[in-house]
């Protein structure tokens, strides 16, 4: 491997179908973390995100990694999986993790992996988006609330009650006919949060739980998943710091070892 | 755009237009999948070939050879016994479809989660795609698992078909049933073509298409060097060519490219540099154009040096017994060598099993990518199983299940390349 001096950077971008993230590391540690939208133009918005970085070596991951790699040629980029990316940043900020789950904007994925922090089994949703981030985004729109309080406003529910459709239409369905009969909104919005954990701890439980559970993504910052997710597994989950950045962390790190 | 065999087709009574459209997918597919691959062989230019005139020149010659009242078998499946139809001076074409052209025809008679091979099949009767079904004197269907069994009922509305009854389990009875059917297809094929099957007729027919399985036997040993000395995708278009092109030429020109590939290995060439990742494919058959998988795959940076499937070594594994010198001991070892097929539609059905195991760690492959149609269930149900017994083996599984669209690519790159780094 070719030495690096001090101040080389190594970055890492996880280019996902909502939103853009970027960590840099020196020989230090983080030197920046970026998030951005991912919007119509993918790649604007990453060339935004890179700045003034120059040189240095980038490792990209997620859903855009490979248009990255061919729109950006003239630097050292080279590509990993939102697999892979997910389980290193996550076994970096928690050495011991054993289990990692990751609920973005368009997709649910789990990870195992064995002591040594090698991935050794996952799984990812299929093709349509319930389940995921982008699911509980639909239901807090048609339940009129920000989504960034949509959990807190689960929480208030009094009552659990069950949502059982998993498809995002009929789900919006089922909501609208609860409202007209009268059911609290922050109820239906606690059933909606129940259909994402159930479906989420059925693929769990496919890989396989071991402990301990990191929990990362977007949707890790939603107390209600959290709350409801530690209740099903009986045990805590951790959730980083920055749980959008675990990708695009991990992505650096493994520019940072080499693979 | 007006092709020199339109009349032949129209004859055929195909939808020229549609038909026109087909062409022109399978043409562009192949021109990125294939023709898109550095350092292939000398030897594919045959298959080339053949695929570009796989509804042109092939369909020609059966034409040419009906003419001269040869008849024409067509199939679904490897149990099919090509010997009987060959004894009797038949030509049998494999009819299982890879293209998802025909679904929006097949979902006005069929239930939507229904397989896409079986989807692609009536949905190219119905829509008139396929030049080889309507060249057919006798089609031939087989009581495997219950989507085919039932589909039969719906296709013989469209084109009669003739049902052989495939036994379920492996019991000596089933045997007996195996061999009583192999009896009725014999008479049936026997009358459909007016040849009458003799000892010597059956002896070459049996000897022909052993010579067939053992260049593909060859085919096998040699792309296992590593380097791999040909693609994945190239081998498995080789296996899917088996099913349509004339078995002497066919054997003629694979034992030419085996010799290629033989040079090849001696001097260390591969199409991908040594200790490129090895994985083999298990599961449900993959028939023309139905190449997806294995691009996702090797484009990934993987070579696929293995397919346990009907369009792989299901087919080829086992020989029929030459020894045989009546008519009868021949039908017993044709019989015998059938009721080795290892198809998931058969309880219990352990061989498959070890046969997979043994397959991984002969080709000692990083992994196994198990494939299954959707909607398949004696596949999706073995899933289970294979991944035990692999990971028992101390050999990764990723399990896939997908159908003939192009929608999850991206997704299934994903969990690909995540396999492929999850096992280096
Ligand atoms: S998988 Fe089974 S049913 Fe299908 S072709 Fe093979 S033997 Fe026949
Ligand atoms: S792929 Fe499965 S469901 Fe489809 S025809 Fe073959 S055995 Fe039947």
């Amino acid at each position: 491997m070719k030495s690096r001096s001090k101040d080389q950077t190594v970055a890492g971008i996880d280019i996902g179908s909502r939103s853009i993230e970027l960590v840099v590391l020196n020989a230090d540690g983080i030197l920046r973390q970026l998030k951005t939208p991912t919007t119509f133009d993918p790649l604007g918005q990453c060339r935004r995100l890179m700045g003034e970085l120059e040189g240095g070596r980038v490792i990209a991951t997620g859903y855009g990694r490979k248009l990255f790699a061919e729109s950006f040629g003239q630097m050292d980029v080279s590509t990993i999986t939102e697999i892979q990316a997910y389980a290193l940043g996550a076994r970096f900020l928690h050495p011991e993790a054993r289990t990692v789950l990751d609920i973005g904007g368009q997709d649910t994925k789990v990870i195992s992996l064995s002591e040594t922090g090698k991935v050794f089994k996952f799984e990812m949703n299929d093709r349509c988006a319930a389940g995921t981030g982008k699911f509980l985004e639909f239901m807090a729109t048609a339940l009129q609330v920000p989504l960034e309080s949509f959990g807190e406003y689960a929480l208030r529910s009094d009552r659990r009650i069950a949502i059982s459709s998993m498809c995002t239409v009929f789900a919006e369905s089922e909501a609208t006919s609860l409202m007209a009969r009268g059911e609290r909104p922050e109820n239906i919005a606690m059933g909606l949060h129940m259909a994402i954990v159930q479906r989420t701890i059925a693929m769990l439980r496919r890989v396989g739980v071991s402990a301990p559970v990191v929990f990362a993504g977007g949707v890790a910052h939603n107390p209600c998943v959290v709350r409801l997710l530690e209740e099903q597994l009986g045990q805590p989950v951790i959730v980083p710091g920055n749980p959008d950045m675990v990708g695009a962390l991990g992505a650096a790190i493994c520019g940072k070892n080499g693979f | 755009m007006p092709n020199i065999h339109d009349a032949m087709w129209e004859k055929l009574n195909l939808d020229l237009e549609a038909h026109a459209g087909l062409l022109e997918v399978l043409g562009k597919f192949y021109g990125d999948i294939y023709m898109s691959q550095q350092g292939r062989l000398k030897g594919m230019e045959y298959l080339d070939f053949v695929l570009s005139e796989v509804h042109g020149l092939r369909i020609k010659e059966l034409q040419d050879a009906k003419a001269s009242g040869k008849k024409v078998v067509g199939t679904f499946c490897v149990f099919v016994p090509e010997e009987i139809v060959l004894a009797a001076g038949g030509i049998q074409v494999g009819l299982c479809a890879g293209a998802e052209i025909g679904k929006g025809e097949a979902e006005k008679v069929l239930p939507r989660n229904t397989c896409a091979l079986i989807k692609s099949f009536v949905g190219f009767k119905l829509a008139k795609l396929c030049p080889f079904i309507e060249s057919c004197d006798l089609i031939v269907g087989e009581t495997t698992c219950d989507g085919k069994k039932k589909a039969y009922e719906i296709f013989s509305e469209y084109s009669p078909v003739y049902v052989m009854e495939i036994p379920q389990m492996k019991n000596a009875s089933d045997r007996q049933l195996w061999k009583s059917e192999l009896l009725r297809f014999k008479s049936q094929v026997e009358e459909t073509t007016g040849n009458k099957i003799t000892a010597d007729s059956l002896k070459d027919a049996i000897h022909l298409l052993n010579n067939r399985r053992r260049v593909l036997q060859r085919l096998n040993r040699l792309r296992a060097a590593d380097p791999g000395p040909i693609s994945g995708r190239d081998a498995l278009l080789i296996n899917q060519i088996s099913f349509y092109d004339d078995p002497v030429r066919f054997t003629t020109k694979i034992g030419e490219l085996c010799d290629e590939l033989d040079e090849r290995v001696k001097s260390g060439t591969g199409i991908a540099p040594e200790g490129t990742t090895r994985l083999m494919l298990s599961g449900c058959p993959m028939a023309v154009p139905n190449w997806k998988l294995p691009y996702v795959i090797e484009s990934s940076g993987a070579i696929i040096v293995g397919e346990e499937s009907c369009i792989g070594t299901r087919n080829t594994r086992d020989l029929v017994d030459e020894g045989g010198r009546t008519l009868d001991d021949m039908l017993d070892s044709i019989v015998d060598r059938y009721m080795r097929i290892d198809c998931a539609c058969f309880t219990p059905n352990t061989e498959r099993l070890d046969n997979i195991v043994n397959m991984a760690l002969d080709l000692n492959v990083k992994g196994v990518i198990h494939y299954g149609l959707s909607f398949c269930q004696p596949y999706a149900m073995e899933a289970f199983k294979v991944e035990k017994a692999l990971t028992g083996a101390g050999i990764p599984m990723l399990s896939i299940e997908t159908d003939y669209s192009m929608e999850d690519v991206e997704q299934l790159k994903t969990r690909v390349e995540a396999f492929i780094e999850m096992t280096r």
